[in-house]
């Protein structure tokens, strides 16, 4: 990326013509300015007042990519139609925390993203003072515009940019109250629409550069496999290719770091002008496997401290894994959390309920798959491509290209899809390593097949919840004893905790070596599922209405809460259970309409869903999604909403259709003739998104609406078939009952 | 290899390539048409929906021999400046997330509204079937199909 200094310390950065881009029409648009000025790393103004900002953040859905700009242009004090924005490349220098997960890109970015907008636009009024040799108090500015109101003096940012941005960045900045925002808080379209409809080169998979080859991989078709033996004979003389080759991605001896999950470091590759050339290619390779032995690996957690993993060998079968996990459910976990004396209390209950939930492992399957563009000469790498975690991934690059960290440049293009798949950026390095071995320009794609079998899975789950009732039918004990293969999905400190007198949390963990990475909510995408249908069943046994059921132990935990480490505000949880009852009329009974409600915390936002279904030629058919979020400020209304809308349809489509299996370490399913993904015909009638209207500041909204609505929905089919359905995906139990599905 | 004739967009152009390629891989790696998606090869997932004579065509599983003496349209042949009355629904409603099954959505619907230009919920849940969101914005796909079929077209 070329960066080039002005006098003044501004640093103008060239800007890929690939990448930026406005939603408007071409008669709407300013005319591009003569001049730019660049007033710090998030944002130029041109000397007509039309405005770059600069998205910092990897685009995967979420539009940060709008959002994150709506934040610089509020402070900045712009009008939003004057607004361009540009994807910034990794930029260490200028950004911070340039990454997609956690849903944290709006939490982190809140106040320094607005402080560099309020800090060009105090630049703006300081550059006006002198030029009006009045004092900066009187400078007030609306929409683009510096006045001196005692005067009557006023001209457009473009006239005083050239001035402001030789001015030095202001340490402190004033910013907005939030009575005043004019940006933020209202509906602002998806900046990169128009390029989306038209079918404009968006996406990695679309990146060309002149002379760049294509690349194709070969990974074990199992887990538990390495490459043994490669006859690329066939392969080789097979039209458009120019070579076949093995690489390894990670050196055996390099300590990986947290992202650089890969079960197949050992690959063959082949390469070729075309995309059908090298696929054609692949399929006439001979290639022969092996099993590998028991192993450990080190990985850097992502806060910096050193783990060993054990890998074992083995193929391995979701039969026996379904079966060592009901094993080690029935054994003592490691208890994590225990309050007051859950086994006395369990010992005097009046009702006891205990119940087991599954979950199988699951695929990320983003509609776009995994790809990378790589040119590696002796002193410099250029990526181009889709990913999530590029610092970190730029260390890992560095490291097995033997370069240097500046000397990589990472530029992002927007991503079709992440759901946390692209945190694990193997295929950058992969991509690097055959641009460099080749010396040439190459593209890497994976194929469906690829993507889907290449591990980085949603681990598989199990979690055992045990409730004790008083002869009142209040709840005095509750037990929850979650595991996976090969992690944990338990929260011990989320709720009920707090709320329950005598509590215990334990968890276990059985290792594989299919290969697991954060899938949207870790570990929440389960477990709430499981916890919320799981309280369902408890109210009804105790005879309460579910909404009422939780409030009142929210209750307990707002006036009188156990315990010190309660990890929620029961205020704000309680809050969108009463919001979700009342917008969804929660107590009217609707005749052949069957209720399910579900509420949860995560990514410090709250969500309630109730749904309502309805049975069609006995077939459940989700009607209606009623949601209730408090995520803090809403930054983007309009693309609020179609996040927890398309949150709460995937939570629905996993829970009711996905999994993967294995069968002697093979993924039975490798594409979407076996791996079912919900559709059109089965997404929901109508949802309905309510916010909680407060002042806090933003909080993640990414993830949460994903894990509760799988409960709201099990609770809701309970309603509806009088069956409850303990293990995902739902549809295989229901097609035991239901003729055609 | 051969030299097929192609009629792509209203141009008319020869591709050198052998014949039994994909009409998805001679878009996007020989035509320079990238809008046309690769997502998963075996005309499940619909990303690479284009019009085959007008109708609605997995380009994944269409040899280009195929499409020889045929007209075929692409995301970028729908409109010189994104304003056929299905690609403004789409930008009215906020359609997208990732946007990368949206190329291939709205050829789905462009087919559907040629053939039946007032479709049901119904109907417009089997013609869209094969399209898949990932993202999950298909109560938005059914809104703006429903906008664009009561704008004149």
């Amino acid at each position: 990326m070329k960066v080039t200094a002005l006098a003044g310390g501004g640093l103008v950065l060239g800007f890929n013509s690939l990448i930026s881009c406005t939603n408007k029409s071409e008669a709407e648009v300013m005319a591009l300015p003569k001049e730019w000025f660049e007033m710090n790393g998030y944002l130029k103004i041109g000397d007509n007042g039309l405005v770059t900002i600069m998205s910092p953040n990897p685009e995967i859905g979420q539009n940060v990519k709008t959002s994150m700009p709506m934040l610089v242009a509020e402070e900045l004090d712009v009008d939003w139609k004057n607004v361009i924005v540009e994807q910034a490349p990794l930029n260490t220098d200028i950004f911070t925390r340039q990454l997609a997960g956690g849903s944290q890109s709006i939490r982190m970015a809140w106040k320094g993203m607005r402080t560099a907008g309020g800090a060009a636009r105090q630049m703006l009024c300081e550059a006006a003072a002198a030029t009006w040799q009045v004092p900066v108090n009187e400078i007030t500015t609306e929409a683009g515009v510096l006045y001196h109101k005692a005067s009557g003096k006023s001209a457009g940012y473009g006239e005083m940019a050239s001035a402001a941005a030789k001015l030095e960045v202001p340490k402190e900045v004033t910013l907005k109250e939030i009575k005043d925002f004019k940006i933020i808080g209202t509906s602002r379209k998806n900046v990169d629409g128009l390029k989306i409809v038209t079918g404009k080169p968006l996406y990695g998979l679309d990146y060309k550069k002149e002379g760049m080859l294509i690349a194709m991989i070969a990974h074990p078709p199992a887990f538990g496999m390495r490459l043994k033996s490669v006859d690329d004979s066939q392969a080789k003389a097979m039209p458009g290719i120019k070579d076949v080759l093995t690489i390894n991605s990670y050196a055996d001896d390099y300590s990986r770091q947290w992202c650089d999950v890969s079960a197949f470091p050992e690959l063959v590759v082949v390469v070729g002008n075309s995309t059908w050339e090298v696929m054609n290619a692949r399929k006439v390779l001979r290639l022969e496997w092996e099993k590998f032995d028991d192993h450990t690996k080190t990985f850097s957690t992502f806060w910096g401290t050193s783990e060993s993993i054990k890998v074992p060998g083995g193929l391995e079968n979701s039969t026996k894994h379904t079966q060592l996990m009901a094993e080690l459910a029935a054994k003592k976990g490691k208890v994590v959390r225990k309050d007051g004396d859950p086994e006395a209390a369990f010992k005097k209950a009046a009702k006891v309920i205990e119940r087991s939930y599954t979950a199988p492992f699951l695929a990320h399957n983003t509609m776009e798959p995994m790809n990378f563009f790589a040119h590696v000469t002796d002193d410099m790498a250029e990526l181009v491509g889709p990913i999530q975690t590029p610092e970190f991934m730029e260390k890992s690059v560095a490291a097995r290209l033997g370069l240097p960290l500046e000397k990589v440049d990472i530029q992002m293009t927007r991503m079709g899809g992440g759901f946390g798949r692209r945190l694990y950026g193997h295929y950058l390095v992969e991509a690097a390593v055959i641009s460099q071995k080749l010396k040439a320009p190459i593209k890497l794609i994976y194929s469906r097949e690829d993507d889907m079998t290449f591990g980085a899975y949603r681990p598989a789950y199990h979690a055992k919840y045990k409730a004790a009732l008083d002869e009142n039918n209040n709840l005095i004990a509750f037990h929850v004893n979650a595991g996976g293969i090969p992690e944990s999905p338990l929260f011990a400190n989320r709720f009920p905790a707090g709320a329950v007198a005598n509590y215990i949390a334990e968890e276990w963990a059985q290792e594989s070596n299919i290969t697991v990475g954060a899938f949207r909510a870790p570990r929440s995408n389960f477990i709430a599922g499981a916890e919320q249908s799981f309280l369902d069943e408890v109210a009804e046994a105790a005879g309460k209405d579910p909404i009422e059921f939780r409030l009142e132990l929210l209750d307990k935990a707002i006036n009188n809460p156990v315990g010190e480490k309660n990890d929620y505000e029961a205020d704000r949880y309680a809050g969108v259970l009463k919001l979700v009852k009342e917008k969804s009329n929660w107590g009217t009974e609707q005749a052949g309409v069957h209720r399910g409600v579900s509420a949860y915390f995560c990514h410090d936002s709250y969500v309630a869903h109730v749904i309502d279904l309805v049975m069609e030629n006995g077939k459940p058919r989700v009607q209606k999604v009623y949601c209730a979020v408090d995520c803090g400020i809403v930054v983007n209304p309009i693309a609020a909403t179609n996040l927890i809308e398309g949150g709460s349809v995937d939570g629905i489509g996993h829970a009711m259709y996905s999994g993967m299996t294995f069968t002697e370490g093979t993924p039975d399913q490798t594409n979407f003739d076996k791996y079912r993904l919900i559709r059109h015909r089965e997404a929901p009638a109508a949802i309905e998104v309510h916010f909680v209207k407060n002042e806090i500041d933003p909080t993640g909204l990414g993830e949460p609406p994903f894990p509760p609505v799988i409960a709201a929905l099990a609770n809701a089919m309970y309603k509806g078939t009088g069956k409850r359905i303990y293990s995902q995906p739902f549809v295989k139990e229901l097609e035991k009952d239901i003729q055609a599905m | 290899m051969a030299a097929i004739n192609l009629n792509v967009n209203g141009k008319k152009q020869t591709v050198d390539v052998d014949p039994k390629t994909p009409m998805l891989w001679v878009l996007r790696d020989h035509l320079n048409l990238v809008g046309t998606k690769f997502g998963c090869g075996i005309a499940q997932c619909g990303a690479c929906t284009i019009l085959l004579d007008g109708s609605s065509t997995r380009a994944c599983q269409l040899p280009v021999s195929s499409a020889e003496g045929k007209e075929i349209t692409t995301i970028e042949g729908l409109s010189e400046n994104g304003d056929h009355p299905v690609q403004k629904a789409w930008l009215e409603h906020d359609v997208p997330q990732c946007g990368y099954c949206q190329a291939g959505q709205i050829m789905s619907a462009v087919s559907l509204l040629k053939s039946n230009p007032s479709p049901s919920d119904a109907d417009i849940d089997n013609a869209m079937n094969g399209n898949i969101c990932r993202c999950g914005t298909y109560l938005r796909i059914k809104a703006a199909i429903k906008t664009a079929a009561n704008s004149s077209i």
